[in-house]
């Protein structure tokens, strides 16, 4: 069992879980992901590392109630524990000195930009993170991403905090200034990473996204998380998660995200109906 | 005497009742039955079965207690040559093995080896007390990766010889393709799981959730202790047809589809919580078991009409006969010499149609069979909303990337050597499909066991 030594609420359904996995925590690296089952009825749930203690031998994941899945891990108690806790899978991060490197990170998408920023400063790059929400009160993280970069630039929807608008509006902001970006990290929602991605195609700056299609088993077996990169289909388990932006095919990648939409909310409202048990 | 007695059929769930079921199809015999099929063996001198199975079982010795009504002595016996005689008895291609050797097969039907096998490993199951002898320990230790049909074969034989063994899965359960490409009704979870926990009680020692090749390292493991390493990882990645529209959602690998419906218990979706999608015209693309797996469990799950689409006959169809007679039986229809070249979606991206082609059957080729030739200008469309493809497995390649050494074909199956199993790697054997491709149960199992001798004379050597 792999228990949560550690839950903090990050905003109103956003919890940060640090569990107890020391033989993933010793060989996790940025980019990469875990894949959770609380219980024997659960689903197999890919969760991007927030974090990883060596010493500790733990790993910190984010989650938000979005779904049937997501709303039972995130009424996890501390002490509670996941039945499996599989990782660390997928391809880590490249990590190099490029320069000046802008980290995105929108909403959810903060928490896996995490580790990324950091390795990326500890290798010398200049890191500049641009992180965007709705809201003031749902931007998580910022404490930990200010520790990571060498400056964060914030963008809320409603302006409540920041610039008012979209991370794409941060990116502005950081280039307008003269900035000379080498590399982007562009990690969120699907179609905030196109949004990035269609802004700085034109302007020829490499920009790395890292894709949440559906999963099963995240050991390629199985094809659910298959994307179409430069025309050629990848599986994002194990090709992935990271792949070069300007090469994703958005529209096949967020047409098949829906693909389960129905069976999600027909399972998200017989959890309702029944009080957050099954 | 022996040859006025027929054959005895199995007994079966109803075939229009069990479409919609996931309950085992084959009942199993009764007590009786299996006593008068067993009384049908003529007990050869020189038994030609056995030679037709890949682990030798002692097939004449198990059938003659069966006939003697000591129903546990025959399991006892069937154990000393198979360590999951209940999974055997289901899912072995017998037709091809042992019971296409039996003498009584020439003149008239062979006796019902598999069947008896099943029973006796069943009756065991239930009445039997589960004690296993205790063996003095060699010292050494032995590392499997993968707790598939080969791997499990190779740590039961190897525990016997008093090794200890660890097993390294890196699903969340022990079984491999016996939990989640192997039908429910076809091959019962309980059961796999039984004679797993069989293993468990010679002292095998299975750690879920272990991604070698991730989380840890064939070169690792030897490094933490281990004497010697088994690589049984199967053929876990599925191939794709490489036609246009491949990617439309309602689009599956046969493995997505069984893996979310066994493994993840999707057929009881919304109490298990991982949905499985099926629409009403479901197309399989394959013709082989794991293709009828997909059909029959899409009918289970609703489909009101589903199709085999094979690009061949129905002779060379690479599925064992009783398995496309079954699926026949449900109503799944096959659609033969036919093969798809495009799939269409709608508007939001889901299968809707599919062009096909017809084809027609021309000269042998490599594999001996007639090659399928198509038919220029016989394009049609069939409406469906999901397709299956089932067109085969490769091997899987995250453990033998992370192995610096060990030497692969060109297809990325492990090089071994074919008596020994044992790797270019020193130490490390390798067996089932990560070697040979895509096989059988049984053929993995056969493997598992071979390289479990292979490296118990290794282990002594090196003392």
């Amino acid at each position: 069992m792999y228990r949560v030594v550690k839950r903090r609420q990050l905003a109103p359904s956003i919890v940060l879980l640090e569990v107890e996995a020391p033989a993933v925590a010793a060989k996790a690296e940025p980019g990469q992901f875990v894949i959770v089952r609380m219980d024997e009825k659960s689903e197999r749930i890919p969760l991007t590392v927030m974090d990883f203690n060596r010493e500790k031998g733990t790993i910190t994941i984010v989650i938000q109630d979005v779904g049937y899945s997501s709303a039972l891990i995130n009424q996890m108690e501390e002490g509670s524990a996941f039945l499996d806790f599989v990782g660390p899978l997928g391809v880590k991060t490249e990590i190099e000195k490029y320069g000046t490197v802008v980290c995105i990170g929108g909403g959810l998408g903060i928490a896996p930009v995490h580790p990324i920023a950091r390795a990326l400063k500890e290798a010398g790059n200049k890191v500049i993170s641009v992180l965007g929400s709705r809201s003031a009160d749902l931007l998580i993280l910022e404490d930990e991403m200010r520790a990571a970069s060498d400056e964060i630039v914030v963008a809320t929807n409603d302006g409540s905090m920041g610039i008012q608008g979209f991370v794409t509006d941060g990116l502005a902001h950081v280039l307008n200034r003269g900035e000379k970006v080498d590399i982007i990290w562009a990690i969120g929602p699907m179609i905030m990473m196109k949004a990035v991605c269609d802004y700085t195609r034109p302007l020829g700056i490499k920009t790395i996204v890292s894709l949440n299609p559906v999963m099963v088993d995240g050991t390629g077996m199985c094809g659910a998380c298959r994307v179409s990169v430069g025309d050629e289909t990848k599986f994002a388990c194990v090709d992935g998660p990271e792949f070069d932006g300007h090469l994703v095919d958005w529209e096949l990648a967020m047409q098949r995200l829906a693909y389960f939409k129905d069976e999600e909310n027909r399972a998200k409202a017989r959890l309702e109906c029944e009080g957050g048990h099954h | 005497m022996a040859l006025k007695v027929p054959r005895h059929e199995m007994p079966c769930q109803d075939a229009q009742e069990r479409a919609h079921n996931f309950d085992e199809v084959a009942l199993g015999y009764t007590r009786e039955m299996a006593v008068e099929e067993a009384q049908r063996c003529l007990q050869c001198k020189n038994p030609l079965c056995r030679t037709g199975c890949p682990v030798e079982v002692l097939i004449p010795d198990f059938i003659k207690k069966v006939s003697e009504e000591d129903f546990l002595g025959a399991a006892e016996v069937l154990k000393v040559k198979n360590s999951l005689p209940a999974i055997c008895g289901r899912v072995c291609p017998q037709e091809n093995q042992c019971e296409s050797k039996c003498i009584l097969g020439i003149k008239g039907e062979p006796v019902a080896i598999g069947r008896l096998e099943r029973f006796a490993a069943d009756y065991e199951m239930k009445h039997g007390d589960g004690t296993v002898e205790k063996v003095q320990p060699s010292g050494k230790k032995v590392a499997i990766i993968g707790a598939g049909p080969a791997g499990l074969a190779c740590a039961g034989d190897l525990a016997k010889a008093g090794h200890a063994v660890t097993v390294f899965e890196a699903l969340h359960v022990a079984g491999g393709v016996l939990m989640y490409g192997i039908p429910q009704f076809r091959l019962p979870k309980e059961i796999v799981q039984r004679e797993i926990g069989n293993l468990e009680k010679l002292g095998v020692e299975i750690l879920t959730n272990q991604v070698v090749g991730k989380v840890t390292s064939v070169d690792e493991l030897m490094e933490n202790g281990y004497d010697a390493v088994f690589i049984g990882t199967g053929a876990g990645l599925p191939y794709f047809m490489g036609i246009p529209g491949e990617n439309l959602n309602g689009v599956y690998s046969a493995n997505e589809f069984l893996t979310r419906t066994n493994l993840m218990k999707g057929y009881k979706f919304p109490e298990y919580a991982t949905p499985v999608k099926v629409g009403k015209k479901v197309a399989v693309l394959g013709a082989g078991n794991v293709a009828m797996d997909g059909a029959r469990t899409a009918l289970r799950l609703g489909a009101e009409e589903v199709s085999i689409i094979y690009r061949r006959s129905r002779e060379e169809m690479p599925a064992r006969k009783e398995e496309a007679e079954h699926a026949e039986e449900e109503g799944v229809q096959f659609r033969l010499l036919t093969n798809p070249v495009a799939i269409h979606g709608d508007e939001r991206g889901w299968v809707k149609s599919m062009t096909c082609l017809r084809y027609e059957l021309g000269e042998p080729d490599a594999s001996g069979r007639r090659s399928p030739v198509a038919i220029s200008g016989s394009e049609f469309e069939i409406e469906v909303d999901t397709v299956i493809v089932a067109i085969g497995q490769g091997p899987n390649p995250l453990v033998t990337k992370s192995t610096p050494g060990l030497e692969l074909n060109k297809r990325g199956n492990i090089v071994a050597d074919p008596e020994t199993l044992a790797t270019s790697k020193p130490g490390v054997f390798a067996g089932g499909d990560i070697v040979t491709g895509a096989a059988t149960v049984i053929l993995a199992m056969g493997a598992g066991k071979k390289a479990a001798a292979s490296i118990d004379a290794y282990l002594k050597s090196k003392n």
